[in-house]
């Protein structure tokens, strides 16, 4: 018995009863991200002609009853770090201006099995690097609950298309909160899941250690049918797990009798956290209760350096990923360059912005000569005493539930020229990269008070590895007991 | 007490190949040594004998039988590079101090 | 080393073999060679964004051949690194190679050379480390005079490098210590080794020392020397040009060195000012290397009979020399042609000194590996049955050889095709040596005055009537009668 909240089985029963068409949703998700879109400068790239061909087809599927899945028509947006062969593939870099993907994401090329639409490319911070979609060579995405403020990131761009019903489902990408936080901020349901479950094959690389794809949506139960057709072992990618395709839609039953939820202390008690926020997360936590799951205290002690060891591991991997933009294959290559050394510095320099490079240098410097173990070897130390953690804490739980956010969204530039407080708004998310754990946001309600007031405020949902069905599954068994999905911009829906 | 100058700065850009004007450099200095000052943090904790976790999968590289399959056509091998000859990319003249490794 | 005997020479070898896989390392392209620039290329190759590594079964396989044929011990475990540097060349800007958890370490090899005195000497070469890594492209600098042009057609190829201890002491032994891998790495077809294609490139770090010092030299690396003869010539270079430097008083500058063969000179690639930053760390995208121990014990029960067994075992069962034996197994090619021949008749041991000397000599002029030649087994067992029933003399089987290692064809047919048969009729033997004895008196006198070598004297005169085609040893038999008068 599927979850009653899914809009995918919403517009799939429209689709099949004749009441509206996959050309109908690809011609308003492309006027709405042209509209609504463009205001918030939320896509980097529309495909007009080729979704609207890709609806005809699907429509021709449909009518004679021979739908390839679910997902079959509905249309879907990209982060623009996700490869779709003839289209381009910028990662909101001046350094990819013009990159056009000769090849498909493993991700995309199953949802495009399934038959969902691609309808365009979201922007993000460059390169993934950001907690705020501002570091875009395109400008910076608007929240569309306040346009003053930042949609979070980077998958900023991906989570405000599915807040501003521009499109019912979007994929991102998470290295350490990049789908939560915005969804979070956005209110809005993205979910990362377990390390290896969604092949990276076709993600652009920012630390290919923490990277995943994963869905964006109003409920858990649309990310569940997502997740379950772009999941499963992918030989093009050597850390794809070797499990078979989920299947959680199905298991989404709404029961939390018997679950035992854990609460981590360290996730509750962080300083400068918003109060407002922290009560909506209490009241979420009381809901879970009532409907027969169990709380216990659990501790996770070395979660204040999370940060810290994140910080490090990512740079490091991404000062090498980001090495191969040189100006020498493909993307920006600086005019009239004397010699290779001036090429490469001078491609590199004008095509990448400030935070990639502040990046690039850390990682640089953290696996240089003499420095490798002071920094990275021992932030993987701290990575493993991080694992250890959330081993214990899940042998007297069967999930985790925190806040996703220390504080609803923040206004547009606040953070733009301290990087270390923007990068500590991910307290709360890098975790569960660093252990590779599924997690997912929900929104949870609105601040009641102060000056973020009114704003999305995001649960955070994270298991065990391979517990991906469990998170989603407590997920939307909250979504069933509460209305706060329904809440929309401007005003519920 | 800082934790990193301007010449480590410097050293690192020309290793990461980017060029960085004055003001940049001076920025990024006094960036990385916060960032740096921060992960001062992580001293805090005894690693001794802690093994580094290099990844979260619990599990052996897979290996790929030795059969060749699809390749990219050569045109559309090099269709984005900014400069081309043939099939082969063009660069500009590799100096003499520029040889590899 | 004689030229420079106040100084010891100290030589360690790093060999990069091209494994013999019809895929690249860590992507499905194929391996190729000679191909038209960036015609067998993948996202993998060309590091298109959103590309990742996937292993390739058989390189591990062929490596771990390769590690346990040099005695290695091969590690169930072991780490893909990135080496981070920029070159055109080099499309991720990282070679992903293995740095601090090699795939095999500690190995050796028995090598057998000659000494100054000629003699036949075998010393034990450490191996310190075999790791697999992926081969750079090709940076292309002929075609214009501002452009370089990259073909990434060989990115990616699979590579394991060996590198030795700096156990060698003189160009010889260093020379002997390739021949020798070569011959085991193309006997366990871990590799084809083709030097001209660069599947066998070899660099070598060189230093001298005082004898007695215990303390290294600095040294200095030459880097891509891709045929025997170039290595020996590129180190005896080296020795002298860093003797004439020690000499003189100056320091020995660390530098990476090329190789001229036409000039036969070296030139300076870079001086190593600063030890290089390559920042290597475990490549996120790939996870260890696990090979079952069971695994790596049935890859060595299936591995092929090595050099140094063979060797033992050829000298034994056909009688041959030690040295002949070596020479034999010191090409896999050569050893099973000496097996195939006797097999089709030839006698071992005249096929064994047959083809450690003419043929050898033949080839090494040539440059060739006996299978690259016409010349078959059986051709080359008849050839000898001629030599050994009389019918060919061994001057005119020489003067044959090459023809034979050319064009091919059956020994018997080109010998009476040319009249090379030996002269073997007795009576006009005995018509040829009473013409010699007629014309030379002097001779006879002062055979039998005592002077036994005026019999030598008559003899080559025989033989040049014969133009070389009788049996010597029956000519001698023939003049010996007439002249003792019986």
């Amino acid at each position: 018995m599927p979850s009653p909240l899914g809009e995918v089985a919403r517009l799939r029963e429209a689709l099949t009863s004749g009441e509206t068409t996959s050309s109908r949703l690809v011609d308003a998700a492309l006027a709405a991200a042209e509209a609504v879109g463009e205001d918030l400068s939320v896509f980097t790239h529309l495909r007009h002609e080729a979704a609207r061909e890709a609806a005809a087809a699907a429509d021709a599927r449909l009518s004679a009853g021979r739908a390839r899945s679910v997902l079959d028509g509905l249309p879907i947006a990209l982060k623009d770090n996700i490869v779709q062969a003839g289209e381009p593939a910028g990662c909101a870099s001046r350094i990819l201006e013009g990159y056009v993907s000769p090849f498909d994401a493993t991700a995309v090329a199953r949802l495009l099995e399934a038959g969902a639409i691609p309808i365009g490319r979201t922007n993000m911070d460059e390169f993934a690097m950001g907690s705020s979609t501002e570091n875009s060579v395109h400008g910076p995405t608007r929240n569309p609950w306040d346009r003053d403020r930042s949609p979070g990131g980077s998958s900023g761009g991906s989570a405000a298309a599915v807040a501003a019903d521009i499109v019912p489902l979007a994929l991102g990408s998470d290295t350490g909160g990049s789908i939560r936080q915005p969804a979070s901020l956005c209110g809005v349901v993205g979910m990362k899941p377990t390390y290896g479950r969604v092949s990276r094959w076709g993600l652009v690389a920012f630390a290919s250690s923490l990277d995943q794809i994963g869905p964006f949506a109003h409920t858990a139960a649309d990310c569940a049918v997502l997740l379950d057709a772009m999941s499963g072992h992918d030989a093009h990618d050597s850390t794809s797990l070797p499990e078979p395709p989920l299947q959680t839609a199905a298991g989404l039953n709404g029961d939390l009798s018997g679950r035992v939820i854990g609460l981590p202390r360290e996730y509750y008690e962080a300083e400068g956290a918003d109060a407002s926020s922290l009560e909506c997360v209490h009241a979420a936590v009381a809901a879970l209760e009532g409907a027969g799951a169990k709380t216990v205290p659990v501790s996770l002690p070395h979660t204040r350096y999370a940060i810290a060891a994140y910080y490090l591991i990512a740079n490091a991997e991404a000062s090498s990923n980001l090495a191969r933009f040189d100006g020498v294959r493909y993307g920006h290559r600086a005019a009239g360059a004397s010699g290779l050394t001036d090429l490469y510095e001078r491609s590199r320099s004008e095509g990448f912005g400030a935070e990639v490079k502040r990046r690039i240098l850390l990682g640089t410097y953290v696996l240089s000569a003499g420095y490798y173990d002071a920094y990275y070897r021992r932030a993987q130390k701290l990575r493993t005493l991080l694992r250890r953690d959330f081993e214990a804490a899940f042998e007297s739980c069967d999930v985790l539930v925190t806040p996703t956010t220390p504080e609803p969204a923040f206004r547009l530039g606040e953070r733009a020229d301290d990087p270390l407080t923007m990068y500590l708004s991910d307290v709360y998310t890098v975790s569960a990269n660093l252990a590779g754990l599924p997690g997912v946001s929900i929104p949870c309600g609105l601040a009641g008070g102060g000056l973020a007031a009114g704003l999305p405020v995001g649960l955070q949902v994270l298991g065990p590895p391979l517990a991906d069905a469990a998170v989603l599954e407590v997920a939307d068994a909250y979504q069933r007991l509460t209305d706060h999905h329904q809440a929309r911009p401007g005003g519920s829906r | 007490m800082s934790r990193i100058d301007r010449e480590d700065v410097e050293r690192v850009a020309r290793l990461a190949r980017l060029r960085l004007s004055d003001e940049e450099a001076a920025e990024m200095t006094a960036d990385l040594d916060r960032i740096l000052g921060y992960v001062d943090l992580l001293e805090e904790v005894s690693t001794e004998g802690v093994e580094p976790t290099a990844h979260v999968i619990p599990l052996a590289t897979p290996l790929r039988d030795d059969v060749p399959a699809e390749e990219l056509p050569p045109e559309v091998a090099v269709a984005n590079a900014p400069a081309s000859e043939g099939t082969a990319f063009a660069v500009p003249k590799v100096l003499d101090d520029e040889a590899e490794g | 080393m004689s030229f420079r005997p106040d100084y010891e020479v100290v030589i360690g070898l790093e060999v990069h073999v091209q494994l013999r896989t019809r895929t690249k390392l860590f992507s499905t392209a194929a391996v190729s060679y000679g191909d038209e620039p960036n015609h067998h290329t993948t996202p993998v190759c060309l590091a298109l964004p959103g590309a990742l590594p996937v292993l390739n079964g058989q390189a591990v396989e062929l490596a771990v051949r390769a590690g346990i044929a040099t005695n290695c011990e091969v590690h169930p475990r072991s780490i893909f690194a990135r080496k981070n540097y920029f070159y055109p060349d080099l499309p991720k800007g990282y070679q992903i190679s293995q740095f601090e958890e090699p795939l095999a370490t500690g190995g050796w090899l028995d090598v057998e050379f000659e000494d100054e005195k000629g003699e036949l000497t075998t010393k034990r070469v450490g191996i310190t480390r075999i790791h697999m890594e992926e081969d750079a492209g090709k940076s292309l600098h002929d075609g214009s005079a501002v452009d370089s042009h990259i073909d990434l057609n060989r990115a990616g190829v699979p590579l394991i490098e060996i590198v030795s201890e700096p156990d060698m002491r003189s160009p010889a032994e260093a020379g002997a210590y390739l021949r020798k891998l070569r011959a085991i790495l193309r006997t366990v077809e871990a590799s084809d080794a083709d030097m001209e294609k660069g599947q066998f490139r070899c660099d070598a770090n060189v230093s001298l020392r005082r004898h007695g010092d215990t303390q290294l030299g600095t040294r200095t690396e030459t880097k891509n020397v891709n045929s025997f003869r170039f290595v020996e010539a590129a180190i005896e270079a080296e020795v002298e040009r860093q003797a004439r430097c020690l000499d003189e008083g100056e320091e020995i500058r660390q530098a990476t060195l090329g190789y001229d063969a036409d000039a036969d000179r070296l030139f300076v690639m870079r001086m190593k000012e600063n030890a290089d930053d390559y920042r290597y760390f475990p490549d996120p995208d790939l996870i260890p290397l696990v090979i079952e121990e069971a695994r790596i014990e049935q890859i060595r029960a299936g591995l092929p009979e090595l050099p140094d067994r063979r060797r033992a075992r050829l000298a034994d069962e056909h009688g041959l020399t030690a040295a002949e034996a070596a020479k034999l197994v010191a090409s896999a090619a050569l050893a099973d042609f000496f097996e195939s021949a006797v097999a089709a008749g030839a006698p071992a041991r005249a096929a064994a000194h047959w083809l450690t000397r003419e043929v050898a000599a033949c080839l090494n002029e040539r440059d060739l590996e006996i299978e690259a030649t016409a010349l078959v087994p059986d051709a080359f067992a008849s050839l000898l049955e001629l030599v050994e029933t009389g019918r060919l003399t061994a001057r005119s089987a020489r003067e044959l050889l090459p023809e034979l290692l050319e064009g091919g064809g059956d020994p018997a047919a080109l010998v009476s095709e040319r009249g090379l048969e030996a002269v073997s009729d007795e009576g006009a033997l005995e018509v040829l040596a009473d013409e010699v004895l007629a014309s030379n008196p002097k001779a006879i006198a002062s055979y039998r005055d005592g002077d036994k070598k005026s019999l030598n004297f008559l003899m080559g005169q025989v033989m040049k009537k014969t133009q070389g085609k009788a049996d010597p040893a029956r000519v001698r038999q023939i003049l010996a009668g007439k002249l003792d008068g019986s």
